[in-house]
């Protein structure tokens, strides 16, 4: 944290003044750990099993919080019969499809209750006739849409029977703890690396400083995403915060310490594939072909994510404004469909075999910063059309010239068909917008200059390309062109053109019958007469006013700074903080008080904005057949998830199983000392021969490699590369090894080293240092190689990109890459042009790559 | 300018109280009337730092429509005023001089850029968009209704502003562009 | 003019000849919480437009600036260390068991940004011919680009090595302590940036209390090794008016343990050169007059 967001470190800093405990769990011992109290070394890609060995201990300890998890978790919940756990199966889940590699999660859920409601034996019926028929739930892992089951958690068919004294051999709580009795100290040491003693120091820690009267935060990065097991990290980390109350509470939470000036906000108003704004699923081929059949696997479901129609009709009529209708579905009919996973390594692959033909780069170099770069840019050489929008000139705009496959002759210049279209972008001083921060608080930017030359922001640019396309298409009765011709597209514009940002603000914000700017998402209809362009945002205009400008200064604030910018939704700046209180409503203790129930006035008060509904009685049992909110009980804080409750077991809505389990990297020289398993069963693998997979426990490819950020630069380089105050700190790129290794393979300090692996190779100066640790796992040492990604063949500083190296396999809930891989090392620079090429082969012959099925690794045969 | 010469140093060290000569009987002109450059700024205008997710606020300073400073503000709950040293770079960052401020276009198989002027590059993008749509039109696969191209992708949006992804998702939509992505699948 | 080059001296803006002057201004640079991030190094150029100083991958740990100079007047050193010698975890310095890898406690990271001291005795202000360097009225060391003749003369005579010349410019340049910033009531570029207040600005006096009380805080926590650097007047260069908590020996990040201004002998030796020229020219007249005789 110290190392990518030093001034959010500031506030870890501040607590370790006021004796908080700070520990600090990384593969190498960064500027964090050189001021943490603990740095705990761990192999990279072992997070699930250090995370899982802490919540075997909570749970083996009985240190968990007792009435916290009874009340606002799943653990008294008793899963169906047929469940399997990866303790029978060695290392799988019951519902596995071998041969697609994916998992039916109909036995994963709720025992269904004996006393059903009508709507719930409907419910039962449907999923009856999804086992004999295939599809529902079980077409969902395959269509790509765990992430898209939006807002809320995948909705549960029913909250189920429930033993609130945890002792039902099927309940939660006794699955959970069988699944994770054998992440003991022991097997965290085996499989991490990590001594007992050690271990136990965290455990500690960790639980004294949780309960009633304290709170302990997890803060985590791409360290814990960039796994084929990326989500179910995370989800150990939800389920130890939920055993330990720390979820929804002040100085809590899980805390996701996101990269880039909006990422969070790109994710809200996503452009990514699978989701619309708000989290609204894209629709998809086999199952929405109507808005009815959009909405209907959530809608009414208890929570406010029950009301998913409105959502989706505001969405639309904000999309198509008049002409959207309730007689034409809204225009549901203009949105395109999935078939399956279009994600950015999917549509790759595309390009490479001529199914995509243009592309947009929009502030991103996926010629350094994505996985495989060689990948990218023979995508990017197979293309009609390239348009690359950026500040400097970046790689994934020079590959036809400069790149590395020119240097190796893959690619010749004059053989590249790709035109391209450099058009340079305004920066954050020359325009005015929002980001949205990693705490989902909106900020807004005024415009400060203006951009020099052609330079133009992006909100001008797609403006006018869509006028000039409309312009194009103007008077066509083809209907693939009816969506663009009646899309809403008349923003107001300045003297020069360019399109007032606070207009397009208001529009995700969202309007009235009477055109005036909404107030809250409870505002929102489904019947047309609402629009808003993203539900989770409506609030960010109420009252006509930018609340994303507000800039109280912090000393005129309490500690909550409510009155600076605004964050979705609703301006609450803890989700789910009604379990700040207890059951009853009074706060867990009066040092840990945040929001707690009124009983005088009938509401939730305190000092942020309640996340639920407001006079919801803490002892308030919704009336049989509630729908929506109105189904949300008292004591239900998680009011986004269909049951109101924190999930210990996932019964839907994950695709690689509803409890975390370890499983090694694709690449990984460790046989998984927890199951026969040795991989993740569903990892999204990625067959391609530019993508070959080092085989598992390869002598050939010994160590484990992983890449990260410095402090010094910023992702793939482009906005920190190309300054010299930035390049003058980090000047190079540089591979960190332990003196072991450097010994082992004769590797000088300030020498240069060539790290091999199927892809390709790369050099970088070595540094040898006691900040990387040799690792002992059991008998054996495990060597890391440190290697920061920010650099290409562009810039003030130039060298290999530490991405070509990074093997594309993936994570199967959100086809995010594995960052942990093996390679060798040795002395010396690299081979150049053509040699490079041979000099890898070798090393695939060598490891015996298979030519055929160069993805597979060898793990699962 | 000129100076009289009892304004001459050796002439104040003489007839002041720095004997010496190594403070106040020292000082030029210009540190008499130092300023920091800000307080010359026409204007003082708020942003947020463009690298990571934290926020920092920043105060930019211009001064004849250029960027003079750009720092910290101090007024923020979540920065306090601090920058780190890529948000304290972040002046270097909007007036570098290698920043591209021209159109650049590379014409299928060219081995050189050439000029362009940005309207016919936008004409001739919307041109190709228009193109590339209708050639790889989708209505339906394996019998399901699509209506969507896979002929046009995008990525990026993380470093954006908000509005200008709800701009572009809503313009890919309408279009039937459906690989849209980020960098937050990366 | 009592302590003008030597000594104990509290208020050596005053003795500069600077009537009615703010209180002495001066940093604070607690190592302690130095998370090595660099912005202070940056947020001083960008501030006072210093040029780029070399790209060269030094191999010493994070630090590529290597020292303080002409063209970086903010250095972070960065020192790694075997883990033995820290006496406690508490501070921050944790001690890294690992599963019995070499045997060894694990490893430190010492991290310091260097500045120039603004000493109460400065010798490069007192070696400059020309006026170019002076005290100014919160008791700081300046360097004024508009007089220096790029003699050079200061650079051998600073006891840290800070002050330097700038080859392509010719003139002398260091760390201002952001006087045109001090002038408006604004902090030094590099404190207003430093996320974790390792840099701390503000009135020596009060500066020197807080660094004691640190001190103290730290020693009751257990971290014997916290110790002040630059903060006693009674020193060799008459204090710092930039001063640093350390956790290790100065000589381990770089800095020398026992400066002395090096003009500490300066009156002495024009003392000195008075009597004898005096001599000389008393035994001249004294010639002449026997001449006479």
């Amino acid at each position: 944290m110290a190392e990518a967001h030093p001034v959010g470190f500031q506030w870890v800093m501040e607590a370790k003044r006021r004796g908080a405990t700070i520990i600090h769990v990384d593969p190498r011992f960064t500027r964090t750990s050189a001021v943490a109290d603990v740095h705990v070394p761990i192999r990279a890609g072992s997070d699930i099993a250090f995370l899982g060995g802490l919540v075997n201990h909570v749970l083996t300890t009985e240190s968990y919080f007792r009435d916290y998890v009874v009340a606002y978790t799943n653990a008294a919940n008793i899963v169906d019969e047929g469940f399997e756990d990866t303790e029978d199966l060695d290392g799988l889940f019951s519902g596995f499809d071998a041969e697609q590699a994916h998992y039916d999660p109909v036995s994963w859920r709720y025992q269904a209750p004996d006393d059903r409601s009508p709507d719930e034996e409907k419910r039962l019926q449907q999923i009856r006739e999804d086992e004999s028929g295939g599809g529902g739930q079980k077409e969902s892992h395959v269509a790509a849409q765990s992430e898209s089951h939006g807002s809320g958690g995948a909705a549960v068919p029913w909250k189920g029977k429930r033993d609130e004294t945890l002792q039902d051999p099927r309940c939660v709580f006794q699955i959970l703890k069988r699944h994770f009795a054998r992440y003991t100290p022991e097997m965290v040491q085996e499989v991490c690396g990590i001594a007992p003693a050690d271990f136990a120091e965290v455990a500690d820690a960790l639980v004294r400083n949780s309960g009633r009267e304290r709170t302990s935060a997890l803060a985590y990065a791409v360290g814990w995403t960039h796994h084929s097991t990326g989500a179910q990290t995370i989800r150990t980390g939800s389920i130890l915060q939920l055993l330990l109350g720390n979820i929804g509470r002040p100085g809590g939470g899980i805390i996701a310490l996101r990269g880039h000036a909006s990422i969070q906000g790109s994710t809200d108003i996503p452009t990514l594939f699978n989701i619309l704004p708000g989290y609204l699923p894209m629709p998809h081929a086999n199952q929405h072909q109507s808005l009815d059949e959009w909405v209907r696997d959530d809608e009414g479901k208890a929570g406010f994510w029950g009301n998913i129609r409105s959502y989706a009709v505001s969405l639309l009529k904000s999309y198509w404004g008049d002409a959207a209708t309730a007689d034409n579905d809204f225009c549901f009919d203009y949105l395109p469909r999935l078939t399956g996973d279009h994600s950015t390594y999917n549509t790759v692959k595309s390009q490479i075999e001529g199914g995509c033909k243009g592309y947009f780069l929009v502030g991103e170099n996926p010629a350094v910063g994505s996985a495989n770069g060689k990948m990218q840019r023979l995508g990017m050489a197979n293309l009609d059309w390239l348009v690359v929008r950026d500040l400097q000139m970046i790689e994934s705009a020079t590959f036809w010239k400069d790149g590395p496959e020119i240097e190796t002759g893959e690619l010749v210049t004059e053989d590249i068909g790709t035109e391209i279209f450099f058009l340079p972008a305004a920066s954050h001083v020359e325009k005015a917008g929002s980001f949205t921060q990693t705490q989902r608080m909106l900020q807004w930017r005024d415009k400060a200059v203006e951009p020099p030359g052609d330079a133009r922001s992006e909100l001008d640019f797609y403006f006018d390309l869509g006028v000039r396309i409309r312009e194009r298409l103007a008077g066509s009765t083809d209907e693939m062109d009816r969506p663009l011709l009646d899309l809403a597209w008349d923003y107001p514009t300045d003297e020069k053109g360019e399109v007032d940002g606070q207009a397009v603000l208001r529009e995700i914000n969202g309007t009235g019958p009477d055109g005036a700017a909404l107030s809250a998402y409870t505002e929102l209809k489904p019947d047309g007469s609402t629009a808003c362009g993203c539900w989770i945002y409506c609030g960010v205009y109420a009252d006509e006013v930018n609340q994303a400008r507000r800039r109280k200064p912090a000393w005129e604030q309490d500690e909550v700074a409510a009155e600076w910018g605004w964050a979705w939704p609703a301006n609450r700046r803890i989700l789910y903080n009604r379990a700040s209180a207890a059951p009853d409503g009074s706060p867990w203790s009066e040092r840990k008080k945040y929001v707690w129930w009124d009983a005088e006035k009938g509401r939730w008060v305190g000092r942020d904005v309640p996340d639920f509904v407001p006079d919801r009685a803490p002892d308030h049992v919704p009336e049989e057949g509630a729908t929506g909110p109105d189904a949300i009980g008292g004591q239900d804080p998680f009011v986004m998830q269909t049951d109101g409750k924190g999930w210990l077991f996932a019964p839907v809505g994950l695709a690689d199983g509803p409890m975390p389990s370890h499983y090694e990297p694709p690449e990984s020289p460790v046989r998984n000392p927890l199951y026969g398993q040795q991989n993740n069963p569903t990892r999204r693998k990625y067959a391609h021969p530019a993508n070959p997979i080092n085989p598992s426990w390869s002598e050939v490819f010994p160590y484990v490699f992983t890449s990260y950020r410095l402090t010094e630069h910023h992702t793939a380089g482009g906005m920190s590369r190309t300054l010299p105050y930035l390049t003058e700190l980090q000047p190079e790129p540089f591979c960190e090894i332990s003196p072991r290794l450097a010994a082992e393979r004769g590797l000088e300090h300030g020498g240069w080293a060539t790290i091999v692996t199927a892809r390709t190779a790369i050099e970088a100066r070595v540094l040898v240092t006691d900040r990387v640790r040799s690792l002992r796992l059991g008998d054996t040492f495990v060597e890391q190689i440190g290697l920061p990604y920010h650099w290409g063949r562009n810039g003030i500083s130039q060298g290999d990109s530490a991405n070509d190296l990074v093997n594309i396999t993936m994570d199967p809930n959100v086809y995010i890459q594995d960052k942990v891989g093996t390679c060798d090392i040795r002395p010396g620079r690299r081979p150049r042009g053509p040699a490079l090429l041979a000099f890898v082969d070798g090393y695939r012959r060598r490891a015996g790559v298979d030519p055929d099925d160069p993805t597979d690794g060898g793990a699962d045969r | 300018m000129a100076l009289s010469p009892l304004e001459w140093p050796v002439l104040r060290q003489l007839r002041g109280p720095d004997r010496l000569g190594r403070g106040k009987a020292s000082m030029s002109h210009r540190s008499e009337t130092l300023e920091p450059r800000t307080v010359e700024a026409d204007k003082v205008v708020d942003s947020v730092c463009p690298f990571c997710a934290v926020g920092c606020a920043q105060r930019v300073f211009v001064k004849d429509g250029k960027i003079t400073q750009i720092e910290g503000n101090p007024a923020s709950p979540v920065s306090r005023g601090r920058l780190c040293p890529k948000g304290s770079a972040s002046k270097q960052l909007v007036t570098s001089p290698t920043r591209v401020t021209k159109v650049r276009y590379r014409r299928p198989h060219g081995t050189e850029w050439e000029d362009l002027d940005l309207d016919t590059a936008m004409d001739m993008i919307a041109d190709r968009v228009v193109k590339t749509r209708k050639q790889f039109w989708e209505w339906e696969a394996d019998g399901k209704r699509t209506r969507r191209t896979l002929g046009i992708a995008s990525l990026g949006g993380a470093t954006l502003d908000n509005e200008e992804n709800y701009l572009m998702k809503k313009l890919y939509t309408a279009m039937g562009a459906i690989q849209i992505e980020n960098q937050a699948r990366i | 003019m009592t302590n003008s080059l030597w000594g104990r001296l509290d208020d050596p803006a005053g003795n500069a000849g600077h009537t009615d002057h703010p209180p002495r201004m001066g940093f604070f640079t607690d190592t302690s919480v130095c998370i090595g991030c660099k912005a202070c190094e940056v947020a001083c150029k960008e501030w006072n437009e210093v040029p780029e100083d070399g790209y060269l991958l030094t191999g010493m740990s994070y630090d590529n600036t290597q020292q303080l100079g002409a063209s970086t007047w903010r250095h972070v050193a960065f020192v790694e260390k075997p883990a033995e010698t820290v006496e406690t975890v508490d501070l921050g310095m944790p001690e890294v068991g690992l599963p019995g890898a070499s045997g060894d406690a694990g490893v430190k990271w010492l991290m310091s940004s260097d500045v120039c001291k603004h000493c109460t005795h400065a010798a490069c202000l007192d070696v400059c011919p020309t006026g170019a360097l002076f005290r100014t009225e919160f008791g700081t060391v300046v360097v004024q680009p508009d007089v220096c003749n790029g003699c050079g003369y200061c650079v051998p005579a600073c006891p840290y090595g800070v002050i330097d010349i700038r080859p392509e410019d010719g003139r002398a340049f260091k760390c201002t302590l952001c006087y045109d910033r001090l002038k408006e009531g604004q902090k030094p570029a590099c404190a207003q940036a430093c996320p974790t207040e390792s840099i701390q600005f503000g009135e020596v006096d009060e500066l020197r209390e807080r660094a004691a009380a640190r001190v103290e805080e730290l020693h009751a926590r257990g971290v014997d090794v916290a110790r002040l650097y630059g903060a006693d007047p009674e020193d060799g260069v008459g204090g710092d008016g930039a001063f640093f908590l350390l956790l290790d020996e100065p000589e381990v990040y770089g800095l020398p343990p026992d400066p002395v201004v090096t003009t500490r002998d300066l009156g002495s030796i024009w003392k000195h050169v008075g009597g004898a020229a005096a001599a000389i020219v008393g035994l001249g007249v004294a010639s002449f007059m026997g001449r006479r005789r």
